[in-house]
């Protein structure tokens, strides 16, 4: 049978399902009170600045409409930046204008937008559109990520971001993803966008996924998927370690991008990160949780922690494939 | 939590349930499943009025004895009031009186009868006399009416078939529609019979439903038919089934009658129990009794439906933390089951996807107009009533009458349903939105069809108990950290790794 697996085989490789990830990592590690720091950008963003994390620095927040008009000038005078919701999910309601164009805004897929709509998208936002439940919202308008060189090449659209999970402040398996045409641009692996998985040790490319099938080439650039390397590797293992530090929650994962002057930068967290990574790596979480849950050692420090993730966790994790 | 606690918390739970349930079956002899027994039907009808400040009486028409229907007890005693039944005229009539009594009222008259096919009452002809005298321009076109019917038929029933057929058919002749000026149908086919020498008069009966609430009294037409009446609906013609047709009032006097009050109403509400007559009975005279049945029946009628949600609540925990099937609101299948029961699951469907899809297309249209949310939805609401109110209508004009059942699902719930599957649409592509569409209409058919079953509703209902072991089945769910079915398929990939 091609089409199912046994939960034999599955728990022989330690893979993790969502009831196990939602009961006995969420639920069990992650305080509630600790949600709202990363569910709401703009409280991450503030959070991130006072431990001194580097993030995209924030230009504007807009929560009421008449703040709209006051920043207009403003706008118009910028090249470059990105809005997203407060409160996004799933790469919803983001914008992201790359160069200007005689007045108009260029999105960074070319196509051309006038003030009018980015004032719309300012409105739907605060009024709900894209966040949960529909309650009002705070729009966010933050500079521009510039790809790193790297991965010209590798992405349609959207900047290729690093997802990394964080078990009790240490890295346990990370994944590049990168936006497609099927993805709109976006990073979203069930939007049909590819995962790259990612040896936590060494920061080099394991395999690539599309939609649960492995591929070697970039789909819309025909670029090729192996071989690659992240550069400044411990640089972010370390930034995405101190994002348990500053939110207290034991399970995350971190989005993090490679901008091409400033380096690694956090882009966002989240405190139910997705399965999908599993199969970027062709490796189970289970066991690597397992491994850091029977871990005595008495608060490690931060580079503690990264060592203990670049030397594989006391196993030989990640060679798979 | 510990596991153990945990585990022996849960097992207690169950067999809490179980034990009471078990020891109910052994003390009052309820039957485990809904079995042959004879159904028994407890009607309860509310009068309600303002009473004017000095002495008030109320008298409510009880119904005769008939065929089909054997009557157990009866009780009408109200907080306060003085209670008899008064044998004397016509009909046995329920008779509440009190010297001085002000404000809102509510009195309830409550009987207990078997449905019994079997059963025959001997019933008298009654004497011939004329109900409605025609007069003048009326007389003319009454007489011409039976000129042209009369010879098309046979016998008395074959004429009142061909007056309500008559009737109903649109456009009536001149001298019919002058006559539905002045006459209701109901009474002109009354009218027309007696004209005619057969003998027909109007009665006022009730249709037996389970769990019905509210219901009211309808109009229907009895003829004299040689050995007995024959039942006719003054719209459709002759009803041949008459098993749950409880006839109320059969002439004079009216049915309910209210002297020292105004505003009087009277609803009736009902349910039927399987259990046997004499376990009721028992019940019935237990000081103690803590069963659902000793509350009101209106309020037993909504509890019937009450006390299946938990078990279509099991269906969508076991759905979603078992399968892992993706549905669109947590708990909206249940709602949509719910619905889904008191319209049939076929008409149900079928209107729900015709209401979503329809506002769905109309959604699309809203998202060019650039509301925002909170307008966007009222907006969507407003559309849903729409659509509801055209599908109604449309397919009652189409002889449909299943149509209407679409007024049973909950308009706000139908309205975000369809801003859900919108927004999932745009955002992740009409696959998404099919897909947790899909889900979500397979979670609430199987909830349904579970919550339907004969034997779930009369556990629900006649053995609450049980909802114990629901409850420890659901905490056992919430507990499950397996692996959900379908991501034994998602999790595919890893096939080459293992050996």
């Amino acid at each position: 049978m091609n089409w199912l697996i046994s939960p034999k085989a599955l728990r022989r490789q330690g893979v993790m399902g969502m009831n196990q990830r939602n009961l006995h990592f969420v639920g069990r590690y992650n305080p509630r009170q600790a949600y709202p720091l990363v569910d709401n950008k703009l409280r991450t963003k503030r959070l991130a600045e006072r431990a001194g994390i580097p993030m995209p620095a924030l230009i504007h927040e807009v929560s009421r409409q008449h703040q709209i008009e006051a920043i207009e000038p403003d706008l118009s005078r910028l090249d470059e930046f990105v809005i997203k919701p407060a409160h996004g999910s799933g790469g919803k309601g983001i914008l992201v204008i790359a160069s200007r164009d005689r007045g108009a805004f260029v999105k960074s897929s070319g196509e051309r937008v006038d003030l009018n709509h980015v004032k719309h998208l300012l409105t739907n936002i605060i009024s709900g559109l894209y966040s949960l439940g529909g309650r009002s919202d705070d729009a966010i308008i933050e500079s521009l990520v510039h790809t790193h060189p790297m991965f010209s090449n590798l992405s349609i659209d959207g900047v290729p971001d690093i997802r990394v999970i964080v078990f009790k402040g240490f890295p346990v398996m990370a994944m590049l993803r990168l936006g497609t045409h099927a993805s709109d641009g976006k990073a979203n692996l069930h939007q049909g966008a590819i995962g790259v998985g990612i040896d936590i040790q060494t920061g080099e490319g394991i395999g690539a996924v599309q939609r649960n099938r492995p591929l070697t080439k970039h789909p819309d650039t025909g670029e090729p998927l192996q071989g690659i390397a992240i550069p400044n590797w411990r640089d972010l293992l370390t930034l995405a370690a101190r994002c348990h530090d500053v939110t207290g929650l034991g399970y995350l994962g971190c989005d993090i991008v490679i901008d091409a002057d400033k380096g690694p930068l956090l882009l966002e967290m989240n405190a139910r990160p997705g399965l999908g990574i599993q199969i970027a790596n062709g490796n189970g979480l289970g066991e690597r949780l397992e491994a850091i849950e029977g871990l005595e050692l008495f608060a490690p420090s931060l580079e503690e922690r990264v060592d203990h993730a670049m030397n594989g966790l006391g196993h030989s994790f990640g060679t798979a494939v | 939590m510990q596991r153990w606690p945990f585990v022996l918390a849960v097992a207690l739970l169950f067999l809490t349930g179980l034990s009471i349930a078990a020891y109910r079956y052994l003390d009052t002899g309820m039957p485990p499943l809904p079995g042959q027994e004879r159904t028994v039907w407890q009607i309860e009808a509310r009068i309600g009025f303002t009473a004017d400040g000095g002495a008030a009486e109320a008298l409510l028409t009880l119904p005769p004895d008939q065929n089909g229907f054997e009557f157990l007890s009866e009780t009408g005693a109200s907080p306060g009031f003085g209670f008899a039944i008064d044998r004397a005229g016509p009909q046995r009539r329920a008779h509440w009186t009190k010297r001085t009594v002000e404000g809102s009222q509510t009195l309830f008259y409550k009987l207990d009868l078997v449905q019994d096919t079997g059963r025959r009452v001997t019933e008298d002809e009654p004497n011939r006399r004329r109900a409605v005298s025609f007069d003048g321009a009326y007389a003319t076109a009454a007489n011409e009416v039976l000129n042209a019917l009369t010879p098309k038929s046979a016998n008395a029933k074959s004429l009142a078939e061909q007056l309500i057929q008559e009737i109903n058919t649109e456009p009536q002749d001149q001298n019919m529609s002058l006559l539905l000026q002045r006459y209701s149908a109901v009474r002109l086919t009354g009218a027309l019979l007696s004209q005619a020498n057969v003998s027909a008069r109007t009665v006022k009966a009730l249709r037996l439903r389970d769990g019905r609430r509210r219901q009211r009294l309808r109009d229907y037409l009895q003829v004299w038919d040689n050995d007995g009446w024959l039942l006719f609906d003054p719209r459709r013609g002759l009803i041949e089934d008459t098993a749950d047709i409880l006839v109320w009032q059969t002439g004079n006097p009216a049915v309910l009658e209210v002297i020292g009050g105004s505003r009087s109403r009277v609803t009736f509400s009902m349910v039927s129990q399987t259990h046997s007559a004499l376990g009721l009975a028992r019940e019935r005279y237990n000081p103690f009794d803590l069963s659902l049945q000793s509350l009101p029946i209106a309020e037993q009628g909504m509890f019937k439906l009450i006390m299946t949600l938990p078990v279509g609540a099991l269906v969508v925990v076991f759905m979603r933390l078992f399968v892992g099937v993706p549905t669109s609101g947590t708990f909206m299948p249940v709602l949509i089951a719910l619905a889904f029961l008191q319209t049939e699951l076929l008409a149900g469907l079928i209107g729900l996807v015709l209401v979503v899809g329809a506002g769905l297309l109309l959604r699309f249209y809203l998202s060019a107009l650039n509301l925002l949310l909170v307008a966007r939805i009222a907006t969507i609401v407003v559309l849903v009533i729409a659509l509801v109110t055209l599908l109604a209508v449309v397919s009652y004009r189409l002889g449909l009458i299943s149509g209407l059942a679409i007024t049973f699902f909950p308009m706000v719930i139908l309205a975000w349903t369809v801003e859900r599957m919108s927004i999932l649409w745009e955002e992740e592509g009409p696959l998404e939105a099919l897909i947790q569409g899909a889900g979500s209409l397979l979670v609430a058919v199987l909830a349904y069809s579970v919550m339907s079953l004969a034997a779930v509703r009369h556990l629900a209902f006649n053995f609450p108990e049980l909802h114990l072991c629901v409850l420890a089945a659901i905490l056992l769910l919430g507990r499950y950290t397996g692996y959900r079915l379908l991501e034994l398929h998602r999790f595919t990939p890893f096939l080459k790794h293992s050996p």
